[in-house]
């Protein structure tokens, strides 16, 4: 069974062509075909559908919390009341070691960017699903779901920020230099790494709802195995080296570091933990276009 | 003219264990899986259906293309090919121009969101840009009649006011191709005749229609040309009521003439039957008429030996009723019958049937009072399908919703002041 693309190209003005109304005249032509094996990232089509991509990130920010009473705050209160849930296991009773760094702080600044990637992953996960309705109606390049769904979180992390901000503050903890600019850099490890799986399970999920189920024990583990509640130089190398494979202990340890001053991570390891994303990137990625032909027939 | 859509041998394939699939879970796939890797099951427990096979045609920019078809016939998935939602598995689809659908009213629509944002959400799923949906905002509201709830959460509308709103957004999108699909089976009589009205002026200001339903009246009324798709394929591929009247008929199993071979030529040993037609006036076999126009029914017969005086009958049936009976009261019938060959022709006025399929039974009797003697009757003889071209000097005049009535004449109004 061959899959199938779509092809959109900008044809030339049809001045010849007479419109009753020029202005809507959009000289697109579509060519609708069966294709090849080997899918494809059309970025000129995504950048088409910017407008719609607006609109469904912007649906889904102002839909979040609506009839809620506290509203946006929860983005605050939610790594707050994990971090103090941390603090008081992790810091106080089970002593996990924290490095040079404050133990609160360094909760925090796990907290958030590990927030920021399971509300993604959920999200782009399940938002095939969710959108059922739209996958079965409309045309639009399905990547835009799982895209929106990555991009919404963000909205949530920078409202939590200022508390990273505050106990940065507290205890005196600030950026040592210019490598506070690559703490976005970090964040954008965690935004491909959530997208990439992001857009594997949404695809398995159109099939298999049993995704649905998984991804929350995926993500109780993931803080354990990715220094969320210590910092990951303490621990043996050997250890060190395992968990570099999962991409967010980099986000986590390079975000503590560009924003903390915590001890700067092992550039090996944080390669490690790029290239896995990429490698979580580009096959999430592939198995996405090459599943999205079918998603209206088996949704 | 320019083409606007060209398809080329479209198919598209779907497996049926695929489908059932779908709602499998991962453990049930996996066991299949090891089922398949072990022997223990064959690959291949699925059946294909080509539920679109070879459909090629061509529409040119500005005219309204009609697809009917029965449930199932592969409507719905040339539909959704040519709109992307599904791709085909064979053949090519080329599209000139900005494709919209009135298949998605109100998808998309949130709940918990405005009227006013649901505007916004739902024109950018149709394809409309921002700016292009803040400039007719106005003219949305409006339309939907919901303006005073514009800010009230869509949730809380009746469904009614959910519809309204929905259609009024889709209606506002003006692209230059339309693909539409079955929207005039939702909603109230109020809804569907609004539908219908806005399908009209988006005919009349020269965009492209690709117009898909089972409805065919409305088909007929809208489309200048219907394709016919029977199991994936294009089966016929003409002016709209012609191929209406085709489908109607082959739906019935009759169609507008019949003929009969010497020996099989039902009768008694008085009178047998050759041929039933529909005729125009210009002597042609209709499978189609003009609501304006008359129609004869066409007999040809021959009489055996000498016999009672003969009449021809004919009983009509129009949308599922009898409409009438009626027979041949000429002098000529009251004169005792002769041997020969004979053509009897029943005209039935213009501007009397209704529009839709009709079916004529055929009949040749003789008076023995008070019984009515058959020699020979044939039911659902011939069918033939009404057309009103919608000019306006019908009784209907320029209205263009549904028209009731088995009949549909013309009178002599008078209106005076008073």
């Amino acid at each position: 069974m061959s899959t199938s693309k779509v092809e959109v190209t900008d044809a030339p003005p049809a001045s010849a062509r007479p419109s009753p109304e020029p202005e809507l005249r959009s000289d697109r032509t579509i060519l609708i075909k069966p294709s090849s094996r080997w899918p494809h990232l059309d970025i000129g089509e995504l950048w088409h559908y910017r407008e719609l991509l607006q609109t469904l990130v912007w649906r889904d920010i102002v839909v979040r919390y609506k009839q809620t009473f506290l509203g946006v705050a929860w983005a605050i209160l939610v790594p707050v009341f994990t971090a103090t849930v941390y603090v008081i296991v992790f810091g106080k009773f089970a002593n996990f070691p924290a490095g040079e760094t404050p133990y609160p702080s360094l909760v925090i600044a796990g907290v958030l960017p590990m927030q920021y990637f399971a509300s993604s992953l959920t999200g782009s996960s399940l938002s095939l699903a969710a959108n059922l309705q739209l996958v079965t109606k409309v045309y639009f390049p399905r990547a835009l779901l799982p895209l929106a769904a990555v991009i919404v979180p963000m909205i949530d992390f920078i409202v939590g920020l200022p508390v990273l901000i505050f106990l940065m503050w507290l205890y005196g903890t600030w950026p040592a230099g210019p490598e506070v600019l690559l703490a976005p850099a970090f964040m954008g490890l965690a935004l491909v790494t959530a997208l990439g799986a992001g857009f594997l399970l949404s695809a398995l999920n159109v099939r298999y709802r049993d995704v649905r189920y998984m991804i929350p024990v995926f993500l109780q583990v993931l803080p354990l195995l990715s220094g969320v509640m210590y910092a990951v130089e303490e621990i043996p190398t050997r250890w060190q080296w395992i968990l570099a494979f999962n991409p967010l202990t980099a986000v986590i340890a390079g975000w503590r570091w560009a924003m903390l001053d915590a001890s700067t991570p092992d550039p090996g390891q944080t390669a490690v933990g790029v290239a896995v994303a990429l490698v979580v990137f580009f096959g999430g990625l592939w198995i996405f276009r090459s599943s999205e032909p079918k998603f209206a027939d088996t949704i | 003219m320019a083409v606007a859509i060209d398809v080329d041998g479209l198919s598209k394939r779907y497996r049926i264990g695929e489908l059932q699939a779908a709602y499998g879970t991962l453990r049930e796939s996996m066991s299949h899986a090891a089922k398949r890797v072990t022997g223990k099951e064959h690959h291949g427990g699925y059946q294909e259906i080509w539920a679109l096979r070879d459909v090629s045609f061509e529409l040119e920019e500005g005219k309204a293309l009609g697809v009917i078809g029965r449930n199932g016939a592969g409507k719905s998935t040339l539909l959704k090919i040519l709109t992307r939602i599904t791709t085909p598995t064979e053949g090519t689809a080329t599209i000139r121009g900005r494709v919209g659908s009135l298949l998605e009213v109100g998808t998309g629509f949130h709940p918990e969101l405005t009227g006013r944002e649901n505007i916004f959400l739902n024109g950018a799923i149709l394809g409309m840009k921002r700016r292009e949906i803040q400039a007719k905002l106005p003219e949305i509201a409006e339309f939907s009649g919901v303006e005073r709830f514009l800010d009230t959460p869509v949730k809380r509308y009746s469904s009614g006011m959910h519809v309204r709103l929905a259609f009024s957004v889709a209606a506002h999108f003006e692209p230059e191709i339309m693909l539409v699909d079955e929207v005039l089976s939702v909603g109230d009589a109020e809804f569907q005749a609004r539908c219908l009205g806005r399908m009209e002026d988006i005919n009349t200001t020269g965009r492209t229609v690709v117009f898909v339903s089972h409805q065919v009246q409305a088909v007929a009324q809208l489309c200048d040309r219907v394709l016919l798709i029977d199991e994936g394929r294009i089966v016929r591929d003409g002016p709209s009521a012609d191929v209406v009247a085709h489908y109607l008929q082959s739906a019935t199993g009759t169609s507008s003439s019949q003929t009969w071979a010497e020996e099989e030529a039902p009768g008694d040993d008085l009178v047998r039957l050759h041929s039933v037609r529909a005729v125009r006036r210009d002597g042609e076999t209709a499978d189609f008429a003009d609501v304006r126009e008359p129609v004869g029914v066409e007999m040809t017969y021959s009489v055996l030996r000498d016999g009672p005086p003969l009449s021809g009958k004919i009983k009509v049936v129009a949308g599922g009723q009898i409409a009438f009976n009626a027979m041949d009261v000429s002098p000529r019938s009251r004169e005792p019958a002769q041997p020969g060959d004979y053509v009897s022709t029943a005209w039935i006025p213009g501007n009397f049937l209704n529009e839709g399929l009709v079916t004529v039974d055929a009949a040749v009797c003789s008076i023995d009072s008070p019984k009515l003697h058959h020699h020979v009757s044939i039911h659902e003889a011939v069918s033939f399908h009404v057309q009103d071209p919608l000019e306006g000097d019908s009784s209907r005049g320029t209205f263009t919703g549904q028209w009731r009535g088995v009949v549909r004449p013309l009178l002599d109004w008078t209106t005076e002041e008073v």
